[in-house]
């Protein structure tokens, strides 16, 4: 593996937003989230749960509610009172239209994905009709006062339930009279507390699902408004509930982080007589668990503490593996870090604001696995704050240091950073070019002469940066077909001749900079590509993608490399297949050229290209095993892969120069103590 | 009707309300369990090992033939379920039959009878922080297809759907924090009861994990759980030898205990001068009064007054030693909590209130030895003036100690006398092991590991020292009456010997291993037990001459721990010359699986026959005894329920429950008419008759009491005597003592005819 020096860096304080709700589109495979900072993410559960699609938030566009509408239109409103819709491709909001109702707590599409009801503060469902481009008012349906939390559609399109605080209503949607009204804290005496109605949702049988602040789940029978079965399966609240396609089972997730399985059992085998049962018990989150979905295999929760995990459902799957795994996402699967690698800074990306940071450094030398005293503390050189309620979508410093780029939705920054001895001046660089915006990734050439701004519709711009702090725009490359989708990964060639441009639709083309011009496309792999790099030496264009298989691409030759052929004959080790996290960052040793180095959120990879690739009765991991073993034996154990997981979550790793790394860190310990406090739980025992 | 099945391997059908066995079919082999259902009428269900394996069981179901006749074989057996677990509580059958769940380790087995269909299911095997998560016992639903398991890490489980092999599903109820002992479902299976060592019966209500009621403080673990058939009581056997009865709102009903089985009897046997009842530990840090003659706890004296945590593995304070004086004026308790480092001591001195009827705590000395107490004992002098009273306390660090009374001289203290130390003697850095008062209290002896030592109780002069090496001394005593001069020691190396106290010479010695040495306080007599080759024997002497009056060889397989006799109310008129020295008092013993038996001189056929007699007095008694003597019966039964070689058929069994409720709740005054019982005095006098046999009733009390102190927890342990011993010995625990068959059939019919009375109700 090799000795490095490693800069363990822990001073990004990334906290990630926690997770306000979720939609689950059965027939594409996807999940859109929405955070509490307002940004929406798209999960493709066929692309191994990669996050696929990341629409920065907005300071004044808070998501309270998300719904798919004939299968690939995503609506969201918030408490902004806006439905906007969300255009996939673009990643920025298409249209938006006022409620009318002022903020808006819910969101409910019907099954058919011609009308959007919206539950407001005011007390009123609005129904809006779906047309082609957007959204119009169609009425209103009977207001009553209380603020509507949750709204459900009953399958047929007929009926709407909508919960409120101690009341949910079912509403006529031909009529728009109210034809039920349901005090759910009836059964509870002597409390004056008010019970809250968080979610609801309305089953082909007539049956209401209500999940309260009592802590209870709730049936009714709408059209009689009785009660049928009561659950009480929390002290606090129960925030939210999600039924599977086929109605047979539903999630709720509470705000002590818990969450739980409802089945519809029948009472005794054969009968037809069938009851909800309370059956699993799941205890993943530490905070509320805002929003849940139900997918037919696997049960999904999103919490305040920004984990989305992903339960599946033991039972539905045909074989152990990949699939039946559990899976827990908390950081984002893109780096928010970029390092100008000369310069030895960081920079990190939050959502409103760029830090600058000057690594520490050492004189002396030590031991493997020593702590070296610093000589220098890492300094905090800069932040710069945006401007306006944006969200930064994309940052990058340039190699040298003196460049800093950031874009938001509408605007695009460029800066020129001045060292002098201990003071750091910034300037801002006026007059930037106008582009098509907004820049979805940034890339400095490896002189720091020339930024490239990814950009909508596959297009790659190209600015020149000239001394003392101007640029020009140079060129845009575009692919040789139409491509609606906008570019997200960049990677340029150290020699500046190549430039590799991922799509949205997961095409990666390479363009000569040279002369300008679309020198060839990868051949078409379809999953997502989640890291590239092209090598420096060899220009080899290094493909990681979100099932976990590698790559390797020759620019010159125009097609996979030998080494890259022997990959995909023999397979990849079992293990290394089912990691569940997607390698986020490639990068190279231009001292040793076979080697490659990669990392996700959990490990850091060494792949030595020149050693035998392992099979699977082999030990991935073998680096604890190899250090106890004689000079010998450990030369027949030697595989490609040399895996660390000391730094754990690592969210970026780089390569400063021949022998030392930077490791940007997180531990989730770190920033759990910044989210707000979980509920007080007795816990037996202490 | 009702089944029971025994480990010979047969099944009995009785009729339970005359007591009488109807049938009796031969198996073969072991049965460890026996389950009845209502759908399944001629055949049942019982557990067998597995030939030829060792520790594998299996669930057969047995053909029962029509046949008639008394004795018949029944050979039909065809196994349902293999590798089942011996423990009943193990297997469960479901709603109507349908199916049974069998548990072992970590898998759940689930077999259809119609579909002829078996489902596995198991749970991780993995051992986590919290414990392991083995099964421990299963219940099902009475109505719904739901099976209820518990487990060691306290979880209980809630299966459904276990008919489809994948699509299974179950919840987790957790509030135990250790195993989970018994579950059982309600009559409608709305609520589920659990119970384990933490003594609380848990009520869940609709499966659901916040819907729960405790039952707390009862007393002792849970060891299992039983409903009753019309679902207006449930029941809980303790490990302590209790039944507690708990109606449907969970409300403490009523308790059925006789003597409280004690983890560790520490204190010994005692005597309390004062209701000639036996104490000994009980509760955990309580002191249990138990009266011979009513088989009742009389009371209960809490020695520790802390509060007990009831959890494995925890050093609780526990009382270690008791002594009475002579008037049971005092009452002297050692307790202790085992350290490792240092063991925490306390003396306790507790004066008899006459106002309160009850011991009031006089004296508090912490720490009164550096080690444990070996050994107190009070200065026997019924006739002197109280200030003579002085106890002396033998300890491990090598001291005995002198307590003597002193005068208050705090004006603010309420009582005007507590104890203090008066002398310490030591000895060569001996450790000090027993002490004992000769019988006039002016010699002391102690014993200081191989030397016994003779200290003047005056002056506090060492006399004189007697030794008999090799070997500790193990139990010193003196002689009394015409014996007094002679001191009897007995030595770990497995001699006996005697000492004359005038010419301080060894009169004799004899080989025998002693474990107790017990002087009858009102003869001159000594009872020594011996334990030699695994087996008990008893060996009566007198001092003055070295040859035993009375030898009992073979008494119990058991080691017997603790003897006492304890003084009768009126002397004996003894016919044989070989039992003169029970006159006066009778013996009592303790083995080490606590049970308590007693020497009678009567033959079986004596005392056999008086219980249906005795049933006739009793009913002109006023209520309470009267129920507890049905509840004894009671207890007996349901005790024979839970073990496992006895399983009785449940639903038969609880037809009778609400007719002994109702006797239960009867007040005196309700009772039926004298002449409307009179039919069923007059039948049992009729057999009695025919016994011609006229014992005290006393007595016979005594007897009723013996035979129902029975330890549920010793399964299996049968006690086997030699076939002419058995007329001699009289074993408490097991009714089952080893009789011959007529002689047991005799003794059942007599015990069962008790009810035919009850059928009239």
């Amino acid at each position: 593996m090799g000795e490095f020096e490693v800069h363990r860096v822990r001073f990004f304080g990334l906290v990630p937003a926690g997770v306000r709700c979720l939609a689950y589109q059965p027939r594409g495979g996807r999940l859109a989230l929405g955070r509490t900072d307002g940004a929406v993410e798209v999960y493709n559960f066929a692309a191994n749960y990669f996050q696929e699609k990341v629409i920065p938030g907005h300071e004044a566009r808070s998501v309270e509610a998300l719904c798919w509408v004939t299968g690939d239109r995503l609506f969201g409103a918030g408490l902004g009172g806006e439905i906007a819709e969300y255009d996939l491709s673009r990643l920025c909001v298409a249209c938006s239209v006022d409620g009318g109702g002022g903020p808006i707590w819910s969101m409910a599409a019907n099954s058919s994905g011609t009308q959007l009801a919206i539950g407001c503060e005011d007390g009123s469902v609005k129904l809006f009709q779906v047309v082609p481009g957007g959204i119009q008012f169609e009425r209103n349906l009977d207001r009553r006062k209380g603020r509507i939390l949750c709204l459900s559609w009953h399958p047929s399109d007929t009926h709407i339930a909508a919960g409120s605080i101690d009341i949910f209503r079912v509403l006529d949607v031909s009529s728009g009279q109210t034809v039920q009204r349901v005090m759910v804290n009836y059964h509870v005496h002597k409390v004056k507390r008010e019970c809250i109605v968080w979610s609801i949702a309305f089953l082909s049988s007539g049956t209401i699902v209500t999940s309260d602040s009592f802590g209870r789940v709730q049936f009714w029978d709408w059209e009689r408004g009785t009660l049928l079965e009561s659950h009480t399966v929390s002290t606090s609240s129960v925030l939210s509930l999600a039924v599977s396609e086929k109605e047979d089972s539903i999630v709720v997730g509470t705000s002590t982080g818990a969450t739980y399985q409802f089945q519809l059992l029948p009472v005794k085998m054969g009968s037809l007589e069938k009851r909800w049962v309370r059956t699993k018990p799941f205890q993943h989150h530490t905070h509320d668990v805002r929003a849940v979905a139900h997918s037919s295999t696997a049960l999904i929760s999103g919490g305040l503490d920004a984990q989305l995990v992903i339960r599946p459902l033991m039972e539905k799957m045909q074989k152990k593996g990949y699939e039946a795994a559990l899976r827990k996402f908390t950081f984002p699967h893109r780096r928010l870090v970029s390092c100008a690698r000369k310069a030895r800074l960081l920079l990190f990306q939050f959502s409103q604001h760029l830090e600058l940071w000057r690594l520490g450094s050492t004189n002396e030398t030590g031991k493997d696995g020593e702590v070296l005293p610093l000589c220098r503390m890492p300094e905090h050189l800069l932040q710069l704050k945006s401007k306006g309620p944006e969200h930064i979508y994309c940052s990058c410093v340039s190699p040298c240091g003196s460049w800093v780029a950031y874009s938001t939705a509408s605007r695009f920054h460029l800066y020129r950073v001045q060292y002098e001895n201990d003071s750091v001046s910034v300037k801002k660089v006026p007059k930037v070019p106008k582009l098509l915006l907004p820049a979805y990734q940034l890339q400095f050439s490896t002189d720091s002469d020339n930024l490239f701004v990814a950009s909508a519709r596959g297009s790659v711009h190209i600015l020149q940066l000239l001394e003392p702090g101007s640029c020009k725009h140079l060129h845009t490359y575009r692919p040789p077909s139409e491509c609606p989708e906008a570019v997200y990964l960049l990677a340029v060639s150290s020699d500046g001749h190549w430039l590799a441009a991922v799509s949205g639709d997961w095409a990666i083309h390479i363009y000569n900079l040279k002369c300008f011009k679309h020198h060839c496309t990868v051949p078409t792999y379809d999953c997502a590509v989640t890291a590239l790099a092209i090598h420096p030496i060899t220009n080899n264009l290094v493909i990681a993608y979100s099932d976990q298989q590698l790559f390797e691409f020759s620019i010159p030759e125009k097609q996979y490399t030998a080494w890259s052929r022997t990959v995909q004959n023999q397979g990849l080790h079992k293990v290394w297949l089912e990691r569940d996290s997607p390698i986020t960052h490639i990068t190279f040793n231009p001292k040793n050229p076979s080697h490659i180095l990669l990392h996700d959120t959990y490990m850091f990879c060494v792949l030595d290209k020149s050693l035998p690739l392992p099979d699977n009765s082999a030990l991935l991991m073998n680096q604890s095993t190899l250090k106890q073993l004689p000079e010998t034996a450990r030369q027949r154990q030697l595989h490609a892969f040399k895996i660390c997981k000391k730094f754990q979550p690592l969210l970026f790793a780089d390569l400063l120069d021949e022998n030392c790394l930077v490791m940007v860190e997180r531990p989730i310990m770190d920033f759990k103590t910044q989210l707000p406090l979980p509920i007080q739980q007795k816990k037996f025992g202490t | 009707q009702l089944y029971s099945s025994s480990l010979d391997g047969s099944i009995k059908l009785w009729d339970f309300m005359d007591g009488i066995p109807i049938k009796t079919f031969t198996v073969g082999s072991k049965l460890l369990a026996l389950y009845a259902l209502a759908s399944f009428e001629d055949s049942l269900f019982v557990v067998i090992p597995k030939s030829g394996e060792r520790d594998t069981f299996q669930l057969v179901s047995v053909k029962l033939t029509k046949a008639a006749g008394q004795d018949l074989e029944a050979k039909e057996l065809s196994v349902v379920l293999d590798g089942v677990d011996a423990s009943p509580k193990r297997i469960a059958f479901g709603r109507e039959g349908e199916y049974v769940a069998s548990v072992k380790d970590v898998n759940l087995q689930v077999y259809f009878f119609k579909q002829k269909q078996l489902n596995r299911f198991s749970v991780s095997a993995v051992k986590t922080k919290s414990g392991n998560n083995r099964f421990t016992c299963v219940a099902c639903h009475p109505t719904e297809d739901c099976i209820a398991t518990g487990h060691a890490d306290g979880k209980i489980r809630l299966w459904r759907n276990f008919c489809h092999k994948k699509e299974y599903t179950f919840s987790t109820l957790h509030w135990h924090h250790d195993t989970v002992m018994d579950l059982a479902f309600s009559v409608e299976g709305t609520c589920l009861l659990s119970g384990g060592v933490e003594s609380v019966l848990v009520l869940w209500r609709n499966e659901s994990d916040c819907q729960k009621d405790f039952l707390p403080r009862l007393g002792s673990a849970i060891e299992y759980i039983s409903m009753a058939s019309d679902g207006t009581l449930c029941c809980t056997l303790h490990t302590d030898n209790r039944i507690t009865i708990i109606n449907s709102n969970l409300t403490f009903a009523k308790s059925i205990q006789g003597l409280i089985k004690s983890a560790n009897v520490k204190t010994g046997l005692v005597v309390d001068p004062r209701t000639k009842a036996l104490v000994l530990n009980g509760e955990p840090g309580h002191l249990q009064f138990y009266s011979l003659q009513s088989d009742q706890q009389l009371f209960s004296l809490d020695i520790v007054q802390r509060q007990y945590i009831h959890q494995a593995g925890l050093n609780q304070t526990d009382l270690v030693k008791v002594a009475f004086s002579a008037q049971g004026q005092w009452l002297a308790t050692v307790e202790e909590r085992e350290e490792v480092t240092d063991p925490e001591l306390q003396l306790k001195f507790w004066f008899y209130d006459e106002e309160t009827q009850s011991f009031k705590l006089n004296t508090r000395i912490n720490m009164p030895h550096e080690d444990h107490i070996t050994d107190m004992c009070f200065r026997d002098m019924d006739e002197l003036e109280e200030d003579s009273l002085i106890l002396v306390t033998t300890g491990r660090d090598r001291v005995f100690k002198v307590w003597v009374m002193v005068e208050d001289t705090d004006p603010e203290a309420q009582q005007s006398v507590s104890w203090s130390c008066d002398f310490v003697g030591s000895y060569h850095n001996y450790q000090a092991t027993n002490c004992c008062f000769s019988e006039d209290g002016s010699l002391l002896a102690v014993s200081f590991e191989e030397t016994v030592t003779v200290w003047d109780s005056v002056t506090w002069d060492l006399k004189c020292t007697f030794c008999h090496p090799p070997g500790k001394i193990r139990n010193i005593c003196f002689g009394r009456l015409t014996c007094s001069k002679y001191l009897i020691g007995a030595t770990d190396h497995g001699f006996l010997c005697c000492w004359n106290l005038l010419s301080c010479a060894l009169e004799w010695s004899a080989h025998l291993n002693v474990i107790v040495l017990q002087p009858d306080p009102l003869s001159e007599h000594i009872a020594a037990v011996s334990w030699l080759s695994k087996e008990s024997s008893l060996f009566v002497f007198k001092p003055n001459e070295p040859r035993p009056i009375y030898i009992q060889r073979n008494l119990c397989r058991e080691k017997i721990q603790l003897a006492a006799f304890v003084p009768r109310d009126e002397p004996e008129t003894v016919g044989s010359e070989k039992y003169l020295w029970l006159r006066r008092s009778q013996l009592f013993f303790l083995t080490d699986t606590q049970e308590l038996m007693t020497l009678s001189m009567k033959s079986l056929q004596e005392r056999l026959t008086p219980s249906s007699k005795q049933l006739a007095v009793e009913e002109s008694l006023p209520v309470t005894p009267f129920s507890l003597l049905l509840g004894k019966h009671r207890r007996q039964r349901s005790q024979e329920n839970t073990d496992p070689g006895k399983i009785l058929v449940r639903n038969k069994r609880e037809q009778d429950s609400p007719a002994v409720k109702e006797l239960l709740h009867t007040p005196a005054h309700v009772l039926p008419s004298a002449s409307f019982l009179c039919p069923v005095f007059i039948d049992s006098l009729l057999i009695s008759k025919e016994n011609k046999s006229a014992e005290e009733v006393a007595d016979e009390v005594e007897m009723e009491s013996e035979k129902t102190e029975d330890d549920s927890d010793e399964e299996g342990d049968v006690i086997e005597m030699e076939q002419e011993d058995a007329s001699r010995v009289e074993s408490l625990g097991e009714v089952t003592c080893k009789l011959s068959k007529s002689q047991e059939k005799e003794l059942r019919k007599i015990r069962k005819m008790d009810y035919s009375w009850i059928s009239v109700f």
